[in-house]
């Protein structure tokens, strides 16, 4: 990969508090090239947001990132920067696209005036320019009409339409990176394919990276080049997205794809993977799949699993890349399951 | 919008129908009347010639019927208490109730609300904590007390500032304006400086609570995300949230713009509507009491109309169409 325009460097975001440290994103990373769609996938809680809000830094006490993680973006270490230096770089370099487009907006202002408002800050535009740059900007993602939209409330627009307004918030200054943290979940499903083409189509006109977070494997099939899986705060498996879909290594991407609904397969019964995410204040020693996975022996409970190459630019944290015959299960291993 | 202020006065109009009443019953219902003092001169002949008089002894359904007719004309009877006409009276109380309830009601919510910024912007440290101890301490004082611990202290163990009337009841018409503005000035402060450490507290510990509500909502990361600094974050994004509850607030406190501070008036011998109303009441003097209690009424009734429109232009999801 050509030099990566962000690169998170072992993340580590802990909650501090009275139930103990949750260890939301702990040793976390990733890159993303120039221009690339990376899509980030795992269950709820298994720290996707957390991480996206961690590169902007805006996580709330009793969050903090960790001493020693390192993002490097445009080659600056975004937390070396100072205070004034990062907000140079929000909505500017890095920008973002929220879940729920409804609550994202500020209910008492126009959606014009938010708009434009990134173009008041960073470009320092005046009132009447800046306005005019958010009307084309709405216009340029697809909103009809603009100019009387503008002068909209957020509470007057369908999902769909705020979702939008997001996006062009988002891309006012023309940013290196978006990211987009579930973008399209709350909206209806045909919304979704017109917001996910709209961002596609919007990311080849500017060329830059897009770092999708979701938990819809689908979404990713569409949009992504490569794909990240997460699972207790940290990555277990890398790779390009028709890799991944058709040799998936890590057991819990396995089991994600099994879980996924395939026309064509209406009748038969939905798998899905036993048991739920751990509480990120107690990650199990070893992996932290290991209690949910079939394939699990002593050495999952022992040791921590590397990452190991599978594949030119595929990558797994499962010690099956080192013992493969173990994959079935524990008969087939001759071993037993552990269950911590 | 139209059809909607109008129901709103009509229903005014009855509201105040029915205190009015109410009051009009209560207050006769209570014993002694007009002319129920004591006086060497005052013999019961002489009582029942007053009363005859003034029409007090006529019965009470015909005395209601007639109060309530003059009333609609616009006739609020005569102050026996004062020696002139309700009108009368009611127009020297209220310019000076409306200007030190102004006063104190604009500094209590303008502090109240940048000391529940302050304390937001700084969430956690010890300055803030202390702001907080202190509005807390303030919020829990009777006002009747802070006003004589107040007047104990500036009036007479460091008497630096009058004791009472809002201006000097001697010396004023003699003054130039500009001693004449100093004088109403230096009178002003104590009373006015009692309201305002009272409500302030109030407010800022109101305004305080709606911050932290809007804090955590997901505009104000936006706005984070935006790049806007954590000071415009709060003035800009969250402040103009969180100051949408503050006009109930705000609605309940405007009765008393013009209906006064009952104790802070009293003790200061600041002759307003809340001064007038308590010696209206201890003198039995009927029309006096029915009016203060008419002018509580409507400024309630306005307050909350104001308020209801206030919140209509502060907050779009309420605009119809």
């Amino acid at each position: 990969m050509a030099e990566p325009l962000l690169a998170i460097e072992d993340l580590r975001t802990y909650f501090y508090t009275a139930a103990g440290v949750a260890r939301a994103v702990d040793g976390l990373s990733l890159a993303v090239a120039p221009g690339e769609t990376v899509g980030v996938v795992g269950e709820s809680g298994c720290g996707k947001s957390v991480s996206a809000l961690s590169i902007l830094r805006l996580v709330s006490p009793p969050g903090r990132i960790e001493p020693g993680s390192r993002i490097l973006f445009e080659g600056r270490d975004l937390l070396a920067l100072d205070e004034r230096a990062m907000r140079a770089i929000r909505g500017r370099r890095i920008a973002m696209v929220f879940q729920e487009p409804m609550t994202a907006l500020n209910p008492v202002f126009t959606v014009g005036d938010q708009v434009a408002e990134v173009a008041r800050i960073h470009a320092r535009a005046s009132r009447a320019v800046a306005w005019k740059q958010a009307v084309a900007m709405l216009d340029r993602v697809g909103i009809p009409a603009p100019d009387e939209r503008a002068r909209e409330y957020p509470h007057q627009l369908s999902g769909g339409m705020r979702q939008r307004v997001m996006i062009a918030m988002a891309l006012m200054m023309k940013p290196a990176l978006l990211i987009a943290d579930e973008p399209t979940t709350a909206l209806d499903v045909t919304i979704q394919a017109q917001i996910l083409e709209l961002l596609a189509e919007l990311q080849r006109e500017y060329g830059m990276s897009v770092l999708l977070i979701t938990h819809d494997l689908g979404v990713v099939a569409e949009t992504a080049s490569r794909v990240v899986v997460m699972y207790g705060g940290e990555a277990v498996e890398q790779a390009p997205v028709a890799a991944l879909f058709a040799a998936p290594h890590h057991p819990y991407t396995r089991g994600l794809l099994a879980a996924m609904p395939r026309l064509g397969l209406l009748r038969e019964r939905l798998q899905t993977i036993p048991g739920t995410v751990p509480a990120p204040t107690a990650w199990p020693d070893g992996c932290r799949f290991r209690d949910r996975c079939s394939s699990a022996w002593e050495r999952c409970a022992a040791e921590h699993p590397p990452v190991y190459p599978i594949a030119p630019g595929h990558e797994s944290r499962c010690h099956l890349a080192h013992e493969p015959a173990r994959r079935d299960g524990p008969a087939a291993a001759g071993g037993r399951a552990v269950r911590a | 919008m139209g059809r909607r202020i109008g129901a709103r006065i009509v229903q005014a109009v009855v509201v105040l129908w029915v205190v009015a009443t109410l009051a009009f019953i209560l207050i006769h219902a209570a014993p002694g009347d007009p002319f129920g003092y004591d006086a060497p001169s005052v013999t019961p002949a002489v009582r029942a010639h007053w009363r005859h008089l003034y029409g007090y002894d006529r019965p009470l359904g015909t005395q209601y019927v007639l109060w309530l007719r003059n009333l609609a004309r616009g006739d609020l009877g005569y102050s026996v208490s004062m020696h002139e006409p309700v009108r009368d009276a009611l127009a020297n109380a209220l310019p000076r109730t409306l200007y030190l309830m102004g006063v104190a009601v604009v500094a209590s919510f303008a502090l109240g609300i940048g000391l529940a910024l302050f304390q937001v912007r700084r969430l956690g440290t010890r300055r803030a904590r202390w702001a907080g101890a202190v509005a807390l301490f303030f919020y829990s004082l009777p006002d009747f007390w802070l006003a004589l611990v107040l007047l104990l202290a500036f009036a007479y163990w460091w008497p630096i500032l009058p004791a009472g009337y809002p201006v000097d009841m001697v010396m004023h018409g003699y003054m130039a304006p500009w001693p004449a503005f100093v004088d109403r000035l230096r009178h002003l402060v104590l009373p006015a400086l009692t309201l305002t450490l009272l409500t302030t507290a109030a407010v800022a510990r109101f305004q305080r609570q709606e911050l932290l509500d809007v804090l955590p909502l997901d505009f104000v990361r936006t706005a984070r995300a935006k790049g806007l600094d954590e000071r415009a974050v709060i003035r800009r994004h969250v402040l103009r949230n969180a100051l949408i509850p503050t006009i109930t607030l705000f609605g309940l406190a405007l009765p008393a713009l013009l209906g006064g501070a009952v104790f802070v008036e009293k003790i200061y011998a600041w002759q307003g509507m809340g001064w007038l109303a308590i010696s209206a009441i201890g003198m039995r003097d009927y029309p006096l009491v029915l009016a203060a209690v008419l002018v509580g009424t409507a400024m309630v009734v306005l307050g909350n109309l104001v308020a209801d429109l206030a919140y209509v232009a502060a907050d779009p999801r309420l605009r119809v169409g």
